[in-house]
């Protein structure tokens, strides 16, 4: 019988061509692109290469002072200063490690004959500590370095084989970034500029940076991440540091009053999500986008089922004189529906078939395009099996609706067409 | 066999009630061939699709082997029509998506049989009406006589006992529809079965055992030939 009710669904997509492309079109095209998305989404926000703690790691980018006096609101908002960090980040007592991070900046910089642009950060040693980054030679720099005040490097791959050559050893040798000459003590694999908390060219130790040390504002050019022992420990550290930020002593001039500090170390999708999308720092960011995110996902996929219900409606339709004649020779109406169900659900797996497929191309493709340097896009298969159990579900009730309704249809009628 | 008893068909629309069949008694014995005419429109095939179980009439009672039929499920209607009848329509009425052997499968698919054994079945009926060289052609590759040969092994495969023939021969140059005749003749007489056939042809009518005729709903008039 099933075997049977696969053959008729194939005679009936090979007969119906355009149909069957329209469907199977809306189906894969669908599916493809919630599948890229969560792909994307997971680059960015999903905890990979070289961030495998982010889990239990919270972020801190940015503080903003705020002055509310007045009925105004006038605020200054900016990356921490060294100062401010090492006052109030890294005392807290229940992370397990705080490091900071400069935000990346580019720099112009010349080696192997050509001038290379290349993203550079100033960081701490715990920074290596926190990230797991794969070096591919030497080592990471360490306290002793800053203590002796040496002027050193970690750079990544390809910034190795664009400035000495490829398949040169860098170790050693001299990089000049910023009129400054520094010795490359590691090299690490690269990871992609999308995940901007860690991501540079070249990593420098902080004592290089020359402006920050003086600074005494609460603002100024890092950013915080702060390792807890476990999961559970998160809220813990957040409610620390909350509390911290409540006794910090605000900084008055002669422009700028601020009454409020806020500051606070959240996960990484709320400390990146937050400013970008609804501009706001309470913990109800994640929630809201993933509502956003599920409404936009069920909108986005009635999309194609509307379509195939109104395909499925006027395909059988057209066949009412097949209908007819299967409940003539002795096919009940509970019998048709199902034939229709699987006729459906059998298109809809084809075309999720093609998603999968198109989307692994599409991910393969652009990992190696460097359209994104270092990108390891992967297919999150929770996702694409929702999506594909979904739209089977679609599937089954696009066919249910039109396949009940035709299998009503009395015999004499379908008959005659 | 076969006993409808009193009964009427109206068709009703908000305006008009339509009496397409008006008190029809019948009765088919098993083994019988009998025949229907009489002029378009007079009720011909709706008595066919009365007596096939594939409308209702209004009132009365259609007998098939004893069994009155009243109040049976979907699912039971269907089983019943498919263990007992096989239609064979004007316009052939065969799947065109699917070649031969597997449209003369269709009432085996809707019982417990293994696909071997369908195969086997189909075959073999396919053999009986000539066409055991078409089997994976599909009907649109057919001529209209041996569509219809299709439509007869398909109606006689699950070995029913009633044959209901809606005009065999209607699309059929006299040639083919002799063949056809024959066929029907041929499993009349050889396996018993019972065949109510309608026509619009007199000679055709004149082979069977009886003719019945209708005229605006009613029966008219009965013809024996023949007794089966």
């Amino acid at each position: 019988m099933l075997k049977n009710y696969l053959k008729i669904t194939l005679a009936v997509m090979r007969r119906r061509k355009f149909f069957t492309f329209i469907s199977l079109f809306g189906i894969s095209m669908t599916l493809m692109i919630l599948i890229l998305l969560t792909s994307f989404y997971e680059h960015i926000f999903g905890g990979k290469y070289p961030e495998v703690y982010r889990d239990r790691t919270l972020f801190a980018t940015m503080i903003e002072e705020a002055d509310t006096s007045n009925g105004n609101r006038s605020t200054r908002r900016g990356p921490m200063s060294l100062s401010y960090i090492n006052k109030y980040v890294k005392t807290l007592e229940t992370p397990e490690k705080v490091a900071f991070s400069s935000s990346p900046n580019t720099v112009n910089t010349y080696g192997n004959g050509k001038k290379l642009k290349l993203f550079f950060k100033y960081t701490d040693p715990v920074f290596w500590e926190i990230t797991q980054f794969e070096f591919l030679e030497g080592k990471p720099f360490n306290q002793q370095t800053i203590d002796a005040n040496e002027a050193v490097a970690v750079i990544n791959n390809d910034t190795r084989d664009d400035y000495f050559g490829k398949g040169v050893s860098a170790l050693g040798k001299t990089i000049e970034i910023n009129g400054q000459d520094l010795r490359v003590i590691g090299v690490v694999r690269g990871c992609p500029i999308t995940r901007m908390m860690v991501s540079a060219d070249v990593y420098m130790p902080y004592h290089l940076q020359k402006r920050d040390p003086a600074n005494t504002q609460l603002n100024g050019e890092y950013m915080v991440m702060a390792l807890a022992k476990s999961k559970a420990d998160l809220p813990r550290i957040q409610a620390e540091y909350n509390d911290v930020v409540k006794r910090i002593p605000l900084p008055k001039d002669d422009f700028f009053h601020p009454q409020v500090l806020n500051a606070k170390l959240n996960p990484y999708f709320e400390s990146m999500a937050a400013d970008t999308f609804f501009n706001n720092t309470d913990g109800s960011t994640r929630a809201r986008f993933y509502l956003f995110a599920a409404a936009f996902a069920l909108l986005f996929m009635s999309l194609p089922a509307i379509n195939l219900v109104n395909i499925n409606i006027s395909r059988i339709m057209e066949r009412s004189s097949e209908i007819g004649i299967r409940k003539a020779f002795g096919a009940s109406s509970r019998t048709l529906v199902w034939q229709f169900i699987i006729e459906n659900v059998v298109l809809t797996i084809i075309g999720g078939i093609i998603a999968l497929a198109l989307s692994g191309a599409f991910i393969a493709w652009f990992n190696q395009s460097q359209m994104i340097p270092y990108a390891d896009l992967t297919i999150n298969w929770k996702v694409a099996i929702i999506a594909f159990v979904l739209s089977v579900v679609f599937g089954l009730m696009s066919g249910v609706f039109p396949a009940w309704r035709m299998s009503k249809l009395p015999v004499v009628d379908a008959l005659k067409g | 066999m076969l006993s409808l008893s009193h009964i009427e068909k109206i068709y009703r629309t908000d305006t008009v009630e339509t009496l397409a069949l008006n008190n029809i008694s019948l009765e088919v014995a098993k083994g019988e061939f009998l025949s229907i005419m009489g002029p378009s429109g007079c009720g011909k095939s709706t008595l066919l699709n009365i007596m096939g179980l594939l409308d209702e009439p209004t009132s009365g009672q259609v007998t098939i082997e004893n069994q009155v039929i009243h109040g049976y499920s979907d699912k039971a209607l269907s089983q019943f029509r498919n263990e007992k009848i096989g239609f064979i329509f004007q316009s052939y009425h065969l799947i065109n998506d699917l070649p031969v052997l597997d449209n003369v499968e269709l009432p085996l698919l809707y019982r417990r049989v293994s696909s071997k054994e369908r195969r086997k079945l189909a075959t073999e009926a396919l053999e009986k009406v000539g066409l055991s060289n078409r089997m994976k052609h599909y009907p649109t590759q057919l001529s209209g006589g041996q569509k219809q040969r299709v439509a007869i092994a398909r109606a006689i495969v699950g070995r029913p006992e009633l044959i209901l023939a809606d005009e065999p021969t209607g699309n059929l140059d006299s040639a083919m529809g002799h063949e056809i005749m024959e066929i029907l003749e041929q499993l009349n007489t050889a396996d018993r079965t019972t065949i109510v056939m309608v026509t619009h042809d007199e000679g055709m009518a004149k082979r069977t055992h009886r003719l019945v005729r209708l005229f605006d709903g009613a029966l008219v008039s009965s013809n024996q030939f023949y007794t089966a």
